[in-house]
């Protein structure tokens, strides 16, 4: 499933236009990306939390020559799913609150 | 932020539609993709990021409370991996 798809999705079941849907479905992520680079989480109920977190550097290896390399800090993204979404996935269908 | 914020946010943005009309997209939009991922498809948003679904075996594992011996049984769990965008945003230095 991509963009896209949803869109379609959106299309089907609300009926709005494709390109007005598909620009707030860009904004809707945008948003997200925007508070996380501002260091905000991100909380979606019944879906999830998006979090960044600060790595700190350290020793690693290249795998391909074996070569020891120093992996510079950095910020990761982090996803940590609802227990709701985990019930659906496990269920095979949405469950409900 | 939380979803409401969310909506807010993306209502303060787009025009054409209303408060109302923005939550039912976003709640549209993360209700298909907890369909999707239950239905054991993978979700990729360009720029963002992809869910996908990993099977855990069942293991044998022990109450820590009781140190009884239990069965933990299979499951799925969804993962997430960030998109190329994204990593790069939040590295940024201001």
């Amino acid at each position: 499933m991509t963009k896209a798809d949803i869109v379609e999705i959106l299309y089907e079941k609300v009926g709005f236009s494709k390109k007005d849907v598909a620009e707030v479905v860009e904004a809707i992520f945008e948003c997200i990306k925007q508070n996380l680079e501002a260091g905000d989480k991100v909380k979606i109920s019944g879906f999830g939390n998006f979090s960044v977190r600060q790595k700190r550097a350290r020793r690693g290896r290249n795998p391909q020559t074996g070569g020891e390399i120093t992996i510079e800090k950095r910020k990761v993204m982090t996803f940590k799913p609802s227990q709701l979404l985990k019930k659906s996935i496990n269920a095979g269908r949405s469950a409900q609150p | 932020m939380t979803k409401s914020e969310l909506i807010e946010a993306v209502a303060g943005k787009i025009t054409a539609f209303s408060r109302k009309d923005i939550e039912v997209i976003v709640e549209t939009v993360f209700q298909s993709m907890t369909d999707n991922l239950s239905s054991g498809d993978k979700v990729e948003i360009r720029g963002f990021g992809s869910f996908k679904i990993k099977k855990r075996d069942g293991r044998q594992g022990r109450n820590p409370k009781s140190g009884e011996n239990i069965f933990i049984d299979s499951k799925k769990v969804p993962f997430f991996k960030a998109g190329k965008e994204i990593r790069e945003r939040i590295n940024k230095q201001p």
